[in-house]
């Protein structure tokens, strides 16, 4: 379980509350009008953004000091994914160990991640000479080379638009399937919520409320989200 | 609250900063206790502090009188080869400075192109020693700099000023005091500043057209202390004077001045819809182009006659300068790359400071210190080059991390999450992303670095004996032996090496170099 317990989050004037629990294995989106804190949650459970009380706990034992590289979980930001100077392989291959120095089998690895993402012999190219969709691709084949037990998304397709967004996540959705991967993504459209995952949170009016199920949040919605909605 | 992590140590950047600052701080220190101010200053001394403050302010005066209007000339003309005569202002922080006075000897001297066509309608020949002499070559230097300085400050006005004072239709003398006097204002003083800092500190120019009781600078008067009383006091006592001067100018500067002299986008010409006065602006134009090339072409015609006459000491000294300059462009980059770093990663002030110190102590302080802590335990002399390219190293520091600062604090902001959340090690982020990243930014830095101390003629004169020689210092050596022929080849080399060394070090920063 990824505990959160009695988390104050300060960011300049703005505090958000948060006090729940996420089960392993499950998909939860998070949910709530911009500026409500969702990104600033992610950057805490990440590691990225330190908290002012609280505690995060995985599976009982206690992450909330250890640095981003040392906790159980891949992000995925919103840009910046990708080193534009490595080819795709190598990028990868920093998944794999992060200093990118690999051994034949883990030099397979890449190629079997490569080819997961229906990239195979793209590999030596640098992410300026890949699509934007293939360069969410790669990103995607390093998370798996990952093998992190959560996984965060921060909206990384945003800029990708809906038709490819919906591509990408059904790709999330397909790579994670049978892992017992838990996922986290924020979202901006209830569909994706809907067709992606079980559980959601509402991050609205400075509280990160524990998480309910997606179809009973969306078709009851508390007047926070529902003004959000419209 | 909690610091936010970072994805690189700045450790190893702080160690070098401490070490930058020991270096500095120890010699000054070491200037400062050997000083003997029982001696007090003689009339020789107060003659020194009084023509470096003169030339200073003079040079300062007329670099800015007349870069204002080429600066104006340039914001509002447009014409073909514009590009490269902005981009040709920048070339002569890079240009040795023996090259520049063998070009301005040959057009401005006595026995120059100038005298030459003065003598032919009966007028006595120019005399280029002492004052005049100094200023002119100071104007060389500085009138490019103070150019782009200006022209940035005419490139930032928005536009739309010049659209509405169009619009009112505000001409000549009314637009000027409406947009670009107050612009002016707001610059000047920094240029200023920093031209006079600039020019407390030479010592080549008054070691090669200054001299004699008249015309000697503190840093010159600290060179005959020690070649020809080894007075290592006076020595000191000087030292301590010029160190004060120069702190408080470099502080001045600083606090007048904004931006830096590489800035980009002044290729941009400004549109507006006054007519302005062509003929002025072309004649500026034509006079500050006239005045930057045909010093320098005069040394490119005559050292191709006098490079086959080149005795080979000329050549070994050329080798000489190349190693120094390489183990300097190496020191430089052991030190400023840490410290860039460290800066990135967070609020460490005390290590740009330390970097800057190098602006505040000239380099011949800094060797009149090296040499008191050296000679108890080594001698100075086999030292000299060692020395040199050290000093020299420290002295491109300034300017090295205000080219390196802003890339490695984009590279961390831009790439530190990822690499962060990958678990990548402190050296492989160093490695394998921030040096990639920074490559352009590490080019240009090297160059810089390589070309200063390629031409730098300073410390060297104090270290060196008669059998180690830089370039410089054999061309100087030549020059004062009136072998004017070998002196010119040995500057035409000079100029090909550093610029080359320059040259071949940006390019091969932005080689294949990914957006």
């Amino acid at each position: 379980m990824l505990k959160l317990s009695d988390c104050v989050i300060e960011n300049g004037n703005f505090t958000l509350h948060a006090d729940l629990g996420i089960e392993p294995g499950a998909s939860v989106a998070i949910i709530g009008p911009s500026g409500a804190g969702k990104s600033t949650l992610l950057e805490s459970i990440a590691g990225f953004r330190p908290l002012a009380r609280g505690q995060i706990h995985w599976q009982g034992t206690e992450i909330t000091d250890l640095p981003p590289g040392k906790r159980p979980l891949a992000m995925l930001f919103q840009d910046g994914n990708l080193f534009p100077h490595l080819t795709a392989e190598q990028n990868i291959a920093l998944g794999v160990r992060p200093n990118g120095q690999l051994s034949p089998d883990e030099q397979g690895e890449v190629q079997t991640a490569l080819a997961r993402v229906s990239l195979a012999g793209m590999g030596t190219r640098k992410p300026a000479e890949l699509s934007g969709g293939q360069q969410s691709r790669v990103a995607l084949a390093r998370v798996l080379v990952q093998r992190r037990q959560v996984l965060l998304l921060d909206e990384p397709f945003a800029a990708l638009g809906p038709a490819l967004k919906t591509e990408m996540l059904d790709l999330v959705a397909e790579l994670i399937e049978g892992t017992g991967t838990t996922l986290l993504m924020i979202s901006h459209d209830p569909q994706d919520a809907r067709r992606i995952t079980d559980q959601t949170i509402l991050v609205a009016e400075g509280q990160a409320h524990s998480p309910v199920e997606t179809a009973e949040l969306l078709d009851n919605p508390p007047p926070s989200l529902r003004n959000y909605l419209g | 609250m909690v610091e936010r992590a970072q994805p690189v140590s700045p450790l190893p950047g702080i160690g070098a900063a401490a070490l930058v600052a020991a270096l500095i701080l120890g010699t000054l220190a070491a200037v400062a206790l050997r000083a003997e101010a029982g001696g007090g200053f003689g009339p020789a001394d107060w003659a020194a502090l009084r023509f470096t403050l003169t030339q200073a302010i003079l040079s300062a005066l007329f670099s800015i009188g007349l870069a204002v209007p080429v600066a104006r000339a340039l914001a509002r003309r447009r014409f073909p080869g514009r590009r490269a005569l902005i981009a040709l202002l920048g070339a002569p922080f890079i240009l040795p400075v023996i090259v520049a006075i063998i070009g301005l000897l040959q057009v401005f001297g006595r026995a120059g192109w100038i005298s030459d066509i003065l003598g032919y309608f009966g007028f006595a020949p120019i005399r280029i020693y002492g004052l005049h002499g100094v200023v002119l070559a100071h104007v060389f230097f500085n009138l490019p700099l103070a150019t782009r300085l200006i022209l940035q400050g005419w490139q930032e006005i928005p536009a739309e000023r010049f659209r509405l004072a169009a619009q009112l239709g505000c001409n000549g003398m009314a637009m000027f005091r409406l947009i670009e006097l107050p612009m002016l204002k707001r610059i000047l003083p920094g240029v200023l500043a920093v031209i006079f800092a600039i020019c407390l500190t030479s010592f080549a120019v008054a070691l090669t057209l200054g001299g004699g009781p008249r015309a000697t600078t503190i840093e010159l008067a600290i060179y005959q202390a020690f070649t020809y009383d080894f007075d290592l006091g006076r020595a000191a006592l000087l030292s301590a004077l010029q160190l004060a001067l120069t702190a408080a100018a470099a502080l001045a500067a600083l606090r007048f001045s904004r931006g830096d002299g590489f800035g980009n986008g002044l290729d941009r010409p400004i549109r507006r819809w006054d007519g302005g006065a062509p003929i002025a602006d072309a004649l500026w134009i034509i006079a500050a182009a006239a005045f930057l090339l045909l010093p320098l072409a005069s040394v490119v015609i005559s050292g191709f006659a006098g490079l086959f006459e080149t005795p080979a000491l000329v050549f070994r000294a050329a080798l000489t300068s190349v190693m120094v300059a390489a183990a300097s462009t190496v020191i430089l980059l052991l030190l400023a790359l840490p410290m860039a770093t460290a800066v990135a990663t967070g609020r460490y002030g005390i290590v740009e400071l330390s970097g800057i110190l190098g602006l505040a102590a000239s380099p011949l302080v800094i060797g009149t210190g090296l040499f008191i802590l050296v000679r108890p335990v080594a001698n100075p002399t086999a030292l000299a080059l060692p020395v040199t390219a050290l000093v020299n190293a420290v002295m491109a520091l300034p300017f090295a991390l205000r080219i390196l600062v802003p890339a490695a604090r984009d590279v961390v902001s831009r790439h530190g999450r990822l690499a962060l959340s990958l678990d990548m090690a402190n050296m492989t982020f160093f490695v394998r992303i921030l040096l990639p990243r920074m490559r352009a930014q590490i080019g240009f830095a090297a160059g810089l670095a390589a070309a200063l101390s390629m031409g730098d003629l300073g410390v060297i004169a104090l270290f060196a004996d008669a059998q180690i020689a830089t370039l410089p210092l054999q061309i100087y050596r030549l020059m004062g032996a009136y072998q004017m022929q070998a002196a010119a080849g040995g500057a035409l080399l000079l100029l090909l090496l550093s610029m080359s060394a320059f040259w071949i070090l940006d390019r091969g920063g932005r080689w294949h170099a990914e957006a």
